[in-house]
């Protein structure tokens, strides 16, 4: 008989898995829930749950027996739906039958999109730090990840400038992602035309990740497809999941060319089928009459967002204002402390949760991301016992 | 002004400090809209919502509808006058419908409510008739739901 050297266990595990290194917010879990009076500003979702028309409207799919598949595209109903939400809120116009596919979240449609599209050493240009989920999923595509910096004085806000540095015959797609999770930033119209122009003149796709689209505090969104002659190259990601509380239900969209969604539905079929039925049912009622509920929590965001910005830079946590999402991304260098360090001392001392900035990249290093998706008291409690700990630690 | 009184509609405690760090405007800006709310009585009262059955106090409430006879000139105003201006009284509005006036009246018992209806109420000369429903079991007051909710509550930490 010849010999097989015994497998160690590792060995099952893919290279490409391997490599990926596990959630420092996994980490963080872990440690949490080991400790009892946490207040929390580590959550990525809404604390609202979702409005009850559309819970109501998911119960009645349910009594009346809708728990079988959809097309793969999903309910045609609800892409008409979303044809006219997407050009009625951003004037941007796509064909329900071609050029929409329903998805369990943006979570399925970066990967789709990122499956369909990469061949195995390209590129896809992303600001760091970025969503935790952006670079692995390119990593898992077989694509490489090339990071841009970006930096508090300039509101980690990507110029253009520095994307086009990056830019090569390998660079097949840019992932943006505004308003920002970690950081709150959003992108002005000039600061979006500047990179749509990088796109038109590479011939690059450019992945927009509209989840918080939404949440904007000032200054209206603008969708990245919507600008002039990029339409066609670039790859629309949103959902249902801020803008109506609805994480949970694992619903979302991809809008892209025709040619693009058929490769992604491709991906789509063999791996997800359809998103649920429920899920489909329950958007279809968000987006009829959903507008007033997204609004409410948007103005609530809002009086929380300024409340947070005042009560970490009054402790000595520089913060811009941020401008989207529900996120403020305060800096911690008076301390000295790296955030890991920063942040797992401060749960453990003050019972306070907030994510280190570096789990989102390397330029996160040096920032906390705080979730002010919580109600107004907690955040006070919360600043309160943040000021006991810089006090503490702070380098006179 | 509208989003001032909706922050004290729904904690009246929320300091002109407070209401300023939120909204972004200064703290005098407040002061000057609560005043001048005040005085033009758009805001009437500043109330706690209790839930009274958990207190322990007991207290019967009664819908009543009531048909009147509008008078000329005055329409309904001058009867709804005369009955919203006893205590038990505790909201009063004309309405739409088969019946004119809903009174939701308040009293220690059903024999105190009964009495208010037989004695004063019913007897008034426009009122034509009434129909008292006791209310039986309250679940929501002011848009506050009063049944204990279970908390349901997030992961701590979530990308
Ligand atoms: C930037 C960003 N993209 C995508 C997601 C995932 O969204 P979904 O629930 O639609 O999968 C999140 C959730 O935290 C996010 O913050």
């Amino acid at each position: 008989m010849e010999s097989v050297t015994a497998r160690t266990h590792n060995n099952f595990i893919s290279q490409k898995v391997n490599a990926i290194s596990p959630s420092g917010i996994r980490r963080f879990f872990d440690l949490l829930s080991s400790i009892e009076g946490v207040i929390s500003l580590g959550v990525g979702e809404p604390d609202f749950v979702t409005p009850w028309h559309i819970r109501e409207a998911a119960i009645h799919s349910l009594e009346k027996g809708y728990t079988m598949y959809t097309s793969n595209y999903g309910l045609l109903e609800l892409r008409q739906e979303l044809a006219l939400y997407l050009e009625r809120q951003y004037g941007v116009s796509y064909h329900p039958e071609q050029e929409l596919i329903i998805t369990t979240g943006v979570s399925e449609g970066l990967d789709i999109a990122l499956r369909a599209i990469i061949d195995p050493g390209d590129e896809v240009i992303v600001p760091d730090p970025c969503y935790v989920a952006y670079i692995p999923d390119i990593v898992m595509a077989g694509g490489i990840p090339i990071e841009i910096p970006t930096y508090q004085k300039s509101n980690f806000a990507i110029s253009a400038h520095d994307i086009e540095s990056k830019i090569n015959e390998r660079t097949k797609a840019i992932l943006i992602g505004y308003p920002s999770n970690p950081t709150g930033t959003t992108l002005s119209r000039e600061e979006l035309s500047a990179i749509a122009e990088l796109a038109r003149k590479y011939n690059l796709l450019v992945i927009s990740d509209e989840i918080y689209s939404r949440l904007t505090y000032g200054s209206n969104h603008t969708y990245f497809a919507s600008l002039p002659g990029v339409k066609d190259q670039t790859i629309s990601l949103n959902g249902f999941s801020k803008s109506y509380a609805m994480t949970g239900w694992r619903i979302g969209y991809v809008a892209a060319n025709r040619d693009i969604i058929e490769a992604m539905l491709k991906v789509h079929q063999y791996t997800m089928l359809c998103a649920p039925i429920m899920a489909q049912l329950a958007a279809i009622e968000a987006l009829k009459s959903g507008e007033g509920e997204i609004e409410h929590m948007r103005q609530e965001y809002d009086k929380r967002r300024r409340v947070i910005t005042k009560g970490l830079n009054n402790i000595g946590l520089t913060c811009p204002t941020p401008q989207g999402a529900f996120y403020a991304f305060p800096g911690i260098e008076i301390t000295g402390m790296s955030s890991e360090e920063f942040a797992e001392k401060l749960l453990i001392e003050e019972k306070v949760a907030v994510i280190p900035g570096s789990v989102f990249g390397k330029h996160g290093e040096g920032f906390l991301r705080c979730c002010y998706a919580t109600s107004l008291s907690n955040i006070e409690e919360a600043i309160t016992r943040m000021d006991k700990f810089v006090r503490r630690y702070r380098k006179s | 002004m509208k989003r001032i009184l909706e922050i004290l509609q729904d904690s009246s405690q929320t300091t002109p400090e407070q209401i300023s760090v939120m909204l972004g405007i200064p703290v005098n800006e407040v002061t000057r809209a609560i005043k001048q709310a005040e005085q033009e009585k758009i805001i009437l009262k500043y109330k706690t919502i209790i839930n009274w059955a958990k207190a322990g106090r007991k207290e019967v409430l009664a819908l009543i509808e009531v048909k009147v006879t509008p008078q000329r000139n005055v329409g309904f105003d001058s009867i709804a006058d005369r009955i919203y201006q006893f205590p038990q009284v505790y909201s009063a509005y004309l309405v739409s419908g088969t019946y004119d006036l809903a009174l939701l009246v308040k009293g220690e018992n059903m024999q105190e409510i009964a009495s208010f209806v037989s004695e004063k109420l019913a007897p008034m000369e426009q009122v034509q008739s009434t129909v008292t429903h006791f209310l039986l079991k309250q679940y929501k007051e002011d848009g506050e739901i009063l049944r204990p909710t279970k908390n349901i509550s997030r992961l701590p930490i979530t990308p």
